[in-house]
């Protein structure tokens, strides 16, 4: 299948390195694996010459028992298609593998990721260091190896719970118990955190500074972890000329909770509802994403009816992000609190209608493999159709009357934070922030997944690139989800909302599966590794919050201080899935 | 002219606030603070504002809204309690976060184990309301509340939810899921009928 997609030029590109490029041979596996040392001309070759620019994940697996790690690259061309895999494998003791930051920007920050969490060292990376973990932290978490304090088992479910359980608080077995003063001795503001010390040293590190000219007293400054505008916990290092920003680092991780080694811990079902805690605002388009990459594992299709609802879901979910999205914007602005307000409205008509569907407002648990949990009770189907064909269409008019010509919106944002395509490209972002940038691509119809390739509906994209762009690209795309509401709701077929019944304990075949949908923020993909057993091996959360976030330096530097704050809330990032 | 965008966003906010005062008095004194007035107001019709006046007036949940889970016990004729749980631990064993613990009995002569649980706790601390227990319980036993207002002072003290705490009755159940309850009556019934008919056979 594989090989027929591939064109003239990807033949020729293989047959050059035929030495150093085998095809996965392994059960259940795609893709290629790449000898290191070929690795940098492969990409190079990928990149310019068969046209896969555009890699957008970059993960690790630790195959403890060969004795191996593997790095797990997933390029896509632009044009749109399906993903070309290939992988390198590195030994466990001294893993090292060159770095493809420099061919492509957007593995950088997915490299230190791997550093991080797998101990991979990457050769010529421009600034590797830890990026959700402290500095001080012992140990690489996602090795198999490597256990969290008060371990109790490698896979849920745990056996104290039934039928002996002994219950116990995590609090119980902590030496300070629930005390949660300081240790005998320390002083917090004596205390300069670990790791500092080489961020600032990154920050101000920048080629071509020693240039002769006027020398200026650059500062640092930190915003955040506790900033009002940050979106949560999260740190901006500037180094300021003046107002005008030279380099900007940011430090991520105050809210890291390693998902992913929970989610090996967990069994693949148990993995739903702690999907709906990545971005906490569009949990039914990240339940989406884990129930296409289990189902393209298990090889099952969900009926029509469960199809239907998903979309419906989903797309709702995406007019809430966006809403959300442009409030929060004029917050950052300084317009205080109203244009929020007036989204946040709309927001509670749909999360009525989340509750009423699934049970909960914000952490809807909603997907099963193979379907969804519930039907839409018949009383909600009233207001869905009220919200779909009169609420909605209208209010986004209102708020399109309320702020798109607003001149201080346009003096704040037109021309701020501009990304081209070609860097929007490259950083791998993704989501309006990439069609903002004048990029069509949308995986709804890069790659169809779901009903996607028969509901009618337009790719928005602007040209400038900048916040307003971005702005306006969410706007339209708002009204592209009414649209295709509108037709989900006229069609909806009846029947079944699930294959055979629904059950705890899925049967995965081993292998591995990248499933990914475009949600509201960008690319949202489940890269899986299965080994047979019920609780998946490898499970990463490819996070669109997270790679976005690599353009905000190129978005900031050359311009002023307050205008970073503007491009970070354009980013759009919800630290819950940045931090994972 | 510069300044008349500005001017017509001020114009909508005003619009909203006059609609706002429009509705209420269009409602009239069953505006605010009763059930109809409630859900006039998170109507998808509503143009004003569709603040909720909580804790004075609470939004009501769907029947399917779920918050910690309970166990459903039923009460025979002489008001004995009778749990529903048969402690087969599934619910245990698919909890997402691990925060149900079971304790199963064991029949002190046979060794065997006996269907009542002999302890069930929740740490609702740790409980993430995501409803799997009750979806996969085979026994209709363990199911989500509706009660989402269990904040108290001391976590500590009260948080740990066990079998005193968590047994609730039957019709209460009834009571706040009556679609759900309806539908696994129909079928315990069907049940129990074509189990009388195999014995009649």
């Amino acid at each position: 299948m594989t090989q027929q997609v591939l064109a003239k030029q990807v033949q020729e590109v293989f047959a050059r390195f035929s030495d150093g490029v085998v095809e996965d041979q392994r059960v259940g596996y795609q893709g290629y694996i790449v000898a290191p040392e070929h690795l940098l001309d492969f990409a190079r070759a990928l990149r310019d010459e068969c046209g896969y620019d555009y890699l957008t994940t970059v993960t690790g697996v630790d195959y403890l028992a060969d004795g191996k790690m593997e790095v797990v690259y997933h390029a896509f061309k632009t044009l749109g298609g399906p993903a070309l895999e290939f992988k390198v494998q590195t030994n466990r003791q001294n893993p090292i593998v060159p770095s493809l930051a420099l061919i492509y920007p957007s593995a950088e920050l997915q490299e230190r990721e791997i550093w991080d969490l797998f101990g991979i060292r990457f050769e010529g990376h421009p600034d590797l260091r830890r990026i959700l973990l402290w500095e001080g932290f012992y140990g690489h978490p996602l090795r198999k190896d490597w256990k969290e304090p008060y371990f109790e088992e490698v896979a849920k479910p745990f056996k104290s719970r039934f039928p002996d359980g002994k219950v116990y608080r995590a609090e119980d077995k902590h030496p300070l118990k629930d005390n949660i003063d300081f240790p005998e001795g320390f002083d917090p503001a004596k205390w300069e955190a670990e790791g500092d010390a080489a961020l600032y040293k990154a920050l101000t590190n920048i080629p071509g500074a020693d240039e002769p000219g006027i020398k200026t007293e650059q500062i640092i400054l930190n915003f955040g972890p506790q900033h009002p505008s940050t979106h949560g916990v999260f740190r901006m290092a500037v180094l300021l000329d003046g107002e005008t920003i030279v380099n900007l680092k940011h430090v991520l991780g105050y809210l890291h909770r390693n998902h992913e080694k929970i989610g090996e811990r967990n069994t693949y079902i148990q993995n739903m509802p702690f999907t709906d805690r990545l971005d906490y605002i569009t949990s039914m388009s990240n339940n989406f994403g884990y129930a296409v990459a289990v189902e393209k594992l298990m090889g099952i299709q969900p009926p029509e009816r469960a199809e239907y609802l998903r979309v419906m879901m989903a797309e709702f979910t995406r007019v809430i992000s966006h809403l959300m999205s442009i409030g929060f914007l004029l917050n950052d602005l300084g317009a205080f609190f109203t244009p929020m307000m007036y989204a946040l409205e709309e927001r509670e008509m749909i999360l009525d209608v989340f509750e009423a569907v699934s049970g909960s407002r914000m952490m809807c648990n909603y997907f099963r493999f193979g379907g969804v949990a519930h039907d839409v009770p018949d009383y909600i189907f009233d207001k869905i159709k009220g919200l779909v064909f009169e609420r909605l269409p209208r209010r986004v008019d209102e708020i399109d009357a309320y702020l798109t010509k607003n001149e201080i919106i346009r003096a704040r944002c037109e021309g701020v934070g501009v990304l081209t395509p070609e860097q929007a490209i490259a950083l791998g972002v993704s989501g309006p922030l990439l069609r903002g940038s004048g990029v069509p691509y949308d995986i709804r119809r890069a790659e169809p997944y779901s009903i996607y390739d028969r509901l009618d509906f337009d790719v928005v994209f602007t040209e400038h690139g900048d916040v307003y762009d971005r702005y306006l690209v969410r706007l339209e795309e708002i009204r592209q989800s009414i649209r295709i509401l509108q037709q989900v709701v006229k069609q909806m077929p009846e029947g079944p909302i699930q294959i055979g019944k629904s059950t705890y304990q899925v049967k995965v075949p081993p292998g591995e599966a990248y499933g990914r949908v475009e949600a509201p923020k960008g690319e949202l993909g489940f890269y899986l590794v299965s080994d047979g057993k019920p609780n998946p091996y490898r499970y990463h959360v490819r996070s669109p919050s997270f790679v976005n976030l690599g353009a905000l330096a190129p978005m900031s530097i050359g311009s002023k201080v307050a205008d970073a704050v503007v491009n970070l809330g354009s980013i759009d990032i919800v630290l819950g899935e940045v931090d994972r | 002219m510069t300044g008349l965008a500005i001017l017509r966003g001020l114009w909508i906010t005003l619009k909203r606030l006059i609609m706002t005062y429009v509705e209420d008095f269009k409602g009239g004194k069953n505006r605010y603070y009763t059930s109809e007035g409630i859900e006039a107001r998170r109507d998808y019709r509503v143009r004003g504002a569709i603040t909720i006046q909580y804790p004075e007036e609470k939004l009501p949940v769907p029947e399917r809204f779920r918050y910690v889970p309970f166990l459903v016990y039923d009460e025979t004729p002489d008001g004995e309690r009778k749990l529903r749980c048969t402690s087969c631990g599934i619910c245990a064993r698919v909890c997402p976060p691990q925060c149900i613990w079971i304790v199963r009995g064991t029949d002190a002569n046979t060794g065997k184990p006996i269907p009542t649980p002999l302890a069930f706790y929740i740490d609702v601390d740790v409980c993430m309301n995501c409803g799997m227990c009750a979806e996969f319980c085979p026994f209709d036993s363990i199911k989500m509340d509706h009660d989402y207002e269990i904040a108290t002072y001391d976590r500590f003290a009260h948080h740990i939810f066990d079998l005193e705490k968590l047994a609730k009755s039957a019709a209460y159940y009834a009571k706040i899921r009556p679609t759900d309850y309806a539908a696994e009556e129909a079928v315990r019934r069907e049940k129990a009928a074509k189990a009388a008919q195999k014995t009649e056979a």
